[in-house]
């Protein structure tokens, strides 16, 4: 109770300056104490600095969850830094009492006060109780969500202080669903009926959880909820957040499919030019979609301190470096073996080969490190039951706009009308003065460079290494083969389709089932319809 | 002096030069390292072979071994199992080594197996494997599961207080085993089988939305939960990263992984990865001088001042100095005297207390948990008191649970103690 109520002074009252000095020391004594603290004695000192109400006791708190909290052994003293960004030679200190400036160390200096789990825990539930107070409504309501993971009796305290006062209607949502969970222990069958009330509208899993607690009977057959009508009430509450969390959990399953499927897409429309309309089996496109990923890695490196836009400045560069290689690729090799497809294969399987140990020489074996921008990490909360990832939201948007691209490019431009009229019919098309050699050369960039484009999407999902392409090579044929070959929409369809049904199987039958299925599924489609979902018609079709 | 005659005395000089290389050529011992230089394994094996390569070295430094040279063979079994086997071969039968440094992966293990048996050959095989092996022919410096995975549970069912468990691996013979010995260990410490989930996914596995989803939605159960991987190589990255998109913190659930090492984590961003714990036996970051002294000496041999130290280069170095030591005990290379002098003999690990080789060719090992920290290096957060010996046939699984490895009083991998039987093969 003590421990409360002196909380509760901390939370509310600021720092008067009378009590100034001896706060001061008391609260230094405190942090000194860190030096040679366990982890249990560490616990003990976030209590301690959470309750002394020094107005420095937040800051250095969030610093020691921020790994920004160090001692500098050569006088025993503690210090915050601004700054952990490991290229910076010197730290800029600050004094933890005063929060003033304190010079500069360097990293040999000074000695990390460290966290562990546990610890970690404990320290974001004390940030969050000064956060409760914030001005700023995000960091109130991150604040109550902290606290309610861990909700004991100063929390409680503290939340029942502040629903009066917020008026933020989303900060009052989580702070009333707090209450009512400390509800149910009400002796007052009353009280506890109000809760169950307040949470049959909330989906999270532990309100679910600890609503279904009160129906279960505890060891001598007796129900742990004497009351029949609030079991009665918190059955039917069960009942409702059961069936909206179903619902939720297939919509999730469903964005699975959508973003696994816009992978396989994405991997599949630079197939789909090269192999679909041109005829070409490129082994080498995995190893394109390869260098497309190491132009994201080498990006990165020319531009460190702008992460966030370097995989926009990446997705041109790849696309012209893939582009490139894969016209140098069609100049000095493919365009001699047109018509020859065993040997078609073989050489550019050979060049597959000849480009993962390029890669290996210059970048050696080991993956690279490609760091993901702050804006494609997280998720994006829609209610409490469904989060959606942003990185994969981006790459289904991303593989929706490079799609819609490529078909304006192939429908729309002067390009994509010479291009057709080669893949329909070579000869009429020369005869129409259309340059049959140079469209080749630039449909094979075309493909190439959105296989580049397609790795800039990898590079942020999987491994960027050698056997990125190894990896994804399959797939893409199988998607073209799948949605027939020669027909971008069919390639559309067929990924996504393939997508939803691998993330359907996937929780029944396990990843490494549920692919076998799919593959199966799909040799038995190819042999009821060898020409695909979508195949094309036509005389010139026909002949091939 | 005419000019015949300095010919000649060059002839004799040199034929007495070329005679004296021969002389010390037959003087040396030979060292085998069997270690994949390239293919899908050359990241992690590479380093072990240089870890032998300069063990090798220090030796000669130190005046080598009973009077003569070491020499270092390498070969390159590159990441190809069968390929393992002949060149095992032809360390043993052309090269004659005194003795082979090698292996990574279970199956190259059990590829090269009938050729040491064969060929009485002795090799000492440094990385943590799933056990249910003890071979007359093999020392096993590597952690097996109970100087592993045992412990890392045990950790986090008392101190974490974990009532859940997601046991995640890669589909491949280690996690299979492993995972059989995890479960039938949780049950006999009375977990229920509703709160065990375990899963495979292949290798180099990049889509982790689902499984996420799933462990997420299993540790929401209101237990706490925690997930016990044994994920292999490159698909740890992606499986990190959707842990952090998702927001599932190693505050709430915990990964430890058998497979993450210093090593592993040296090529990505830790950031998403800080709190989330890996059990070895041993950890760059331990702060002894003698792992201090091999730090430094490892960063002046490989010229490079990053590059990290892992458990299986401790495990060489263990199995190095053992080797040594039988070796000068025993007076002689000879294999089957080596392994009489073998049993018994104890060096010092890098992280404090003796590594002891047991009657079952496994070693005595303290076991570590450690927590990732931003930089890619770990903090202890617990470690067993003493060493733990190795049991090369686990006490949880059925099968094994009456088979014993002695080669010092009963000269068996696998002695059933019901039978009173000695199946006469030292592997299955």
């Amino acid at each position: 109770m003590r421990r409360l109520l002196s909380l509760l002074l901390a939370a509310v009252i600021v720092a008067s300056p009378a009590l100034g000095q001896s706060q001061d020391d008391g609260f230094l004594a405190a942090i000194g104490e860190l030096r040679e603290a366990s982890f249990q004695d560490k616990e003990r000192i976030v209590e301690r600095l959470s309750e002394s109400g020094h107005a420095s006791a937040r800051p250095v708190l969030a610093a020691w969850l921020d790994d920004r909290l160090y001692v500098r052994p050569r006088d025993q003293k503690i210090f915050i830094v601004k700054s952990t960004d490991d290229s910076l030679a010197s730290f800029d200190l600050v004094d933890p009492v005063s929060l003033k400036d304190a010079g500069s160390g360097t990293r040999d200096d000074l000695t990390k006060i460290g966290t562990n789990n546990h610890l970690r825990r404990q320290l974001k539930i004390a940030v969050a109780r000064f956060d409760l107070s914030s001005s700023d409504t995000n960091v109130r309501l991150a604040a109550v969500q902290q606290m309610l993971r861990a909700l004991d009796e100063p929390s409680i305290a503290l939340l029942r202080k502040r629903i009066g006062l917020e008026t933020d209607a989303a900060v009052k949502a989580e702070i009333e669903t707090g209450l009512a969970l400390v509800a149910l222990d009400d002796s007052d069958p009353k009280v506890r009926l109000d809760g169950i009330a307040v949470l049959a509208h909330r989906l999270r899993p532990d309100v679910r959880n600890r609503l279904a607690s009160l129906l279960e009977k505890s060891a001598d057959g007796s129900f742990t909820e004497g009351d029949a009508g609030v079991r009665k009430a918190a059955a039917a509450a069960v009942r409702t957040i059961d069936r909206r969390r179903a619902l939720y959990s297939g919509v999730e399953t469903l964005f699975f499919g959508l973003s696994l499927g816009s992978v396989l897409v994405l991997i599949a429309i630079g197939l789909a030019i090269t192999f679909g309309v041109m005829g070409v089996i490129n082994m080498a496109h995995g190893e394109l979609m390869m260098l497309g990923a190491y132009t994201v890695y080498v990006v990165q490196l020319a531009m460190p301190n702008h992460i966030g836009a370097s995989v926009l400045v990446a997705i041109p560069t790849a696309f012209l470096v893939a582009g490139v290689a894969g016209v140098v690729l069609e100049r000095t090799i493919i365009r001699f073996l047109y018509g020859r497809p065993l040997e078609t294969l073989l050489a550019t399987f050979g060049v597959s080969l000849v480009l993962q140990q390029l890669v290996r020489s210059i970048f050696s074996a080991n993956n690279r490190a490609v760091e993901t921008p702050a804006w494609m990490s997280g998720t994006l909360q829609l209610n409490e039951a469904l989060a959606i990832t942003f990185n994969r939201l981006y790459i289904v948007i991303f593989t929706m706009i490079v799609f819609a691209v490529v078909l304006i490019v192939l429908k729309h431009t002067r390009l994509g009308l010479d291009i057709r009229a080669v893949s329909q019919n070579r000869a009429m098309a020369r005869a129409m003065g259309v340059r049959s050699e140079w469209v080749d050369a630039m449909t094979f960039g075309l493909g190439s460079g959105i296989a580049g484009v397609a790795g800039v999407a990898l590079s942020q999902l999987t491994n960027v290494g050698p056997n990125l392409g190894q990896s994804y090579i399959i797939d893409s044929f199988m998607v073209v083969v799948f949605g027939g070959v020669g027909n971008l929409w069919g390639t559309l369809i067929g990924g996504m389709s393939m997508g939803i049904v691998n993330k359907l199987l996937e929780p029944y039958a396990g990843a490494v089932l549920g692919k076998i299925f799919v593959l199966v599924a799909l040799i038995l489609f190819i042999q009821r319809r060898p020409r695909g979902l979508f195949p094309q018609v036509g005389r010139a079709a026909e002949a091939q | 002096m005419s000019r015949t005659r300095v010919v000649l005395t060059a002839c004799v000089l040199a034929a007495g030069l070329a005679g004296f290389r021969t002389a010390s050529a037959q003087g040396t011992i030979k060292v085998g390292v069997l270690h994949s230089l390239s293919g899908t394994m050359a990241i992690s094996e590479t380093t072990l072979k240089d870890t032998i390569l300069m063990m090798v070295d220090d030796q000669n430094k130190k005046g080598g071994l009973l009077g003569k040279k070491l020499e270092a063979v390498v070969v390159d079994p590159a990441s190809n199992w069968p390929l393992f086997a002949e060149k095992a071969r032809q360390l043993l039968e052309k090269d004659q080594v005194a003795v082979v440094f090698g292996c990574w992966t279970s199956v190259s293990r059990k590829s090269v197996l009938p050729v040491f048996e064969k060929d009485n050959g002795l090799l000492f095989y440094p990385v943590q494997y799933e056990g249910e092996e003890s071979s007359k022919n093999v020392i096993y410096t590597g952690a097996a599961p109970n100087q592993q995975a045992i412990p890392a549970v045990d950790y986090l069912m008392k101190d974490v207080g974990v009532k859940r468990w997601v046991l995640e691996g890669t589909d491949y013979v280690y996690p299979r085993t492993t995972n059989k010995i995890l479960e039938a260990y949780l049950k006999a410490k009375g977990v229920k089988a509703e709160d065990i989930s375990i899963n495979y996914t292949p290798f180099g596995h990049s889509d982790w939305q689902t499984r996420v989803a799933a462990i997420k939605k299993f540790g929401s159960a209101g237990k706490k939960t925690a997930v016990v991987s044994t994920i292999n190589g490159d698909a740890n990255v992606p499986f990190y990263k959707e842990l952090g998109n998702q927001k599932i913190s190693a505050e709430d659930i915990p990964v430890v992984a058998f497979s993450v090492g210093e090593e592993e984590l040296s090529g990505l961003d830790t950031k998403p990865l800080v709190g989330h714990l890996a059990a070895w036996n041993y950890f760059m970051s331990i702060n002894t001088p003698a792992n201090k002294t091999f730090i430094d000496r490892w960063h002046a041999y490989i010229k490079k001042p990053k590059r990290t130290t892992n458990d299986p280069m401790e495990a060489h170095y263990i199995g190095f100095n053992l080797w040594v030591k039988a070796v000068q005990k025993a007076g002689s290379t000879d294999v089957d005297k080596v392994l009489a002098a073998l049993p018994g003999l104890e060096v010092p690990n890098l992280t404090g207390g003796m590594a002891k080789l047991l009657p079952n060719h496994h070693i005595t090992k303290p076991v570590y948990i450690g927590e990732v920290r931003g930089d890619g290096q770990f903090d202890v957060v617990w470690k067993t008191t003493g060493t733990v010996p190795g049991d090369a046939w686990s006490d949880y699984l059925p099968g094994s649970k009456d088979i014993e490895a002695d080669w010092v009083t009963l000269k068996c991998g696998n002695y059933n103690t019901k039978t009173k039987v000695c199946s006469g093969q030292s592997y299955k």
